[in-house]
């Protein structure tokens, strides 16, 4: 096993030093040769995805824009407690809290709900630490796989309750399923 | 004068004007997607179907930048740069044989915007003329950088220009004639120069390439070593005539290629054809054909630019001149050796 016959990756190929013959010398072959390497690649096929016709698939891990989740009775799970905000290392998220009402039961789990819930996408960084810090278990990244869209203003970036709350048919349907099994 | 030959010259010099102009753009196009399809992707083709629409797009982007001067005392210089380039580049299109005669309303029209006799030589010397649209824009830009790619790019031009002379009188000590006219009357049927002339046509070719600009000798405009070369200073339109310039002098390349070695508009049976079905219909296939081989051409510069690396500038100057110049005069001296055995005839 000298170091002349050792090849890890099985693709050593022997060079020599040897002056080049004056047909080589003109490199008329070798063009050749590499003119039909690259007309053999005009036949592939190509790698290219069509945006937005064709859509690449997404691990599903993926983090994508936020959810606010809401319980199998539909009730919003954030109770303003400020983890995530305080978690977040691009300081993006903000909110206010608000005290249910009485006739609000059926809206919030808890008694305190945020009434006002923003995140700055242009701030956000998708770590996902605000996800792991919720002790309601009541944002996550990887739920909406969806990228957020580009737009033209600064203050379109700040999305509300009204983007980042999970809608209520889906989180309706999900209780259809554990009672039909029961 | 005639006033029938008035109109007919000024549509045959406007339609060669605007054919040179929409080859040179959509060359542009060409370009893109042929260098993306030997690369495994698709090219642009997002504006209009299938991207034919990106010419115009650049254009109406390059207009709408900024016009910029850099710090240089030479204005006028400045703008006269790519104009120079421009120019040269259109007026080669004028001495293009695209077929032998048309035959409407009783007369015979020649399908060239004019007959030199020595069209040959007119296209040399504006290639040569050329050189000075980048020399002067690498100059004005008061710039070491552009003024050094200026300096390789005329070197590379001068020296390439020399080896094709000497190619091509190879090929008119054949014809015996220097109009391009005669040269494409000379090559009948499928009678081409090229079967003739083979080491010709290479020493041609490798010089248009070295003419153009093209790769592998492009290191006038190469971004890795120059920035941008000679139009780093360059925006808006001024660097949209000198890329312009680039395209129209490689279709300018491509053509007098299909002229003087392939065979012009003949194609196999325009004999057969002219006597047969008329001087028109055979006329008109032979503009098809020679548009085809021209097609060819320039997808061919397109072709070697993705597969060849480019070349240095010491090896790029020891091929012109060590290896191209004594290369061509051998063939001179061959083909003159061949004329004379055969008693002033060359083709046996």
């Amino acid at each position: 096993m000298s170091i002349e016959t050792i090849s890890l990756s099985g693709r050593k190929k022997e060079v020599s030093n040897k002056k080049m013959t004056f047909w080589e010398s003109l490199y008329l072959v070798a063009i050749v040769k590499g003119l039909f390497i690259t007309i053999r690649h005009l036949f592939t096929r190509k790698v290219t995805i069509k945006y937005p016709e064709q859509t690449r698939e997404i691990s599903p891990v993926y983090r994508g824009q936020h959810m606010l989740m809401r319980d199998d009775e539909g009730r919003e799970r954030c109770t303003a407690c400020g983890l995530c905000a305080l978690s977040c290392p691009a300081e993006a998220i903000t909110m206010k809290a608000e005290e249910r009402k009485p006739d609000e039961m059926h809206l919030y789990r808890e008694e305190k709900y945020a009434s006002i819930y923003e995140i700055n996408m242009l701030r956000c960084i998708f770590c996902g630490l605000c996800e792991e810090a919720c002790p309601k278990q009541a944002i996550y990244l990887t739920k909406s796989r969806t990228m957020v869209r580009s737009n033209s203003d600064r203050e379109d970036f700040i999305f509300g309750k009204d983007k980042l709350v999970m809608p209520l048919d889906m989180a309706i349907d999900n209780t259809k399923k554990p009672q039909m099994a029961k | 004068m005639d006033q029938a030959i008035i109109i007919e010259k000024s549509i045959v010099i406007v339609a060669v004007f605007a054919l040179t102009m929409i080859m040179a753009m959509y060359s542009t196009l060409a370009e893109r997607k042929i260098a993306a399809w030997l690369q495994d992707r698709i090219g642009p083709n997002r504006a209009g179907p299938g991207g034919i629409m990106q010419p115009l797009a650049d254009g109406l982007k390059l207009f709408s930048k900024e016009e910029f001067f850099p710090n240089t005392p030479n204005r006028f210089l400045f703008i006269a740069g790519p104009f120079i380039s421009m120019t040269t580049a259109l007026m080669t299109s004028a001495v293009i044989p695209w077929g032998d005669k048309l035959h409407l309303f009783g007369r015979d029209i020649i399908l060239q915007a004019t007959d030199i006799d020595v069209a040959m030589l007119y296209v040399f010397g504006v290639l040569s003329v050329g050189v000075y649209g980048i020399m002067i824009g690498g100059w004005a830009s008061n710039n070491k950088f552009s003024l050094m790619s200026a300096m390789r790019a005329s070197s590379q031009m001068i020296s390439y220009e020399v080896a094709m002379g000497l190619s091509i009188i190879a090929l008119v000590m054949m014809t015996g004639s220097l109009s391009l006219k005669e040269i494409a009357a000379g090559q009948e049927g499928m009678n081409w120069n090229v079967f003739y002339q083979p080491v010709g046509f290479l020493i041609f070719l490798v010089c248009s390439f070295a003419e153009t600009n093209r790769t592998p000798f492009d290191l006038a405009e190469c971004e890795a070593e120059l920035i941008g070369g000679y139009h780093t200073e360059y925006s808006s339109m001024k660097m949209g005539f000198y890329l312009f310039a680039e395209y129209a002098s490689m279709f300018i390349s491509s053509t007098i290629l299909a002229v003087l070695y392939f065979g012009a508009y003949n194609y196999p049976g325009m004999q057969w054809m002219e006597e047969n079905v008329g001087v028109n219909t055979a006329n008109v296939i032979g503009m098809v054909v020679l548009f085809g081989k021209l097609c060819f051409f320039i997808f061919f510069y397109m072709w070697v630019r993705w597969t060849i690396p480019r070349f240095r500038y010491d090896q790029l100057m020891r091929l012109g001149w060590k290896m191209l110049i004594p290369l061509a005069i051998a063939n001179i001296i061959i083909t003159g050796i061949i004329i004379l055995i055969n008693d002033g005839n060359f083709k046996f």
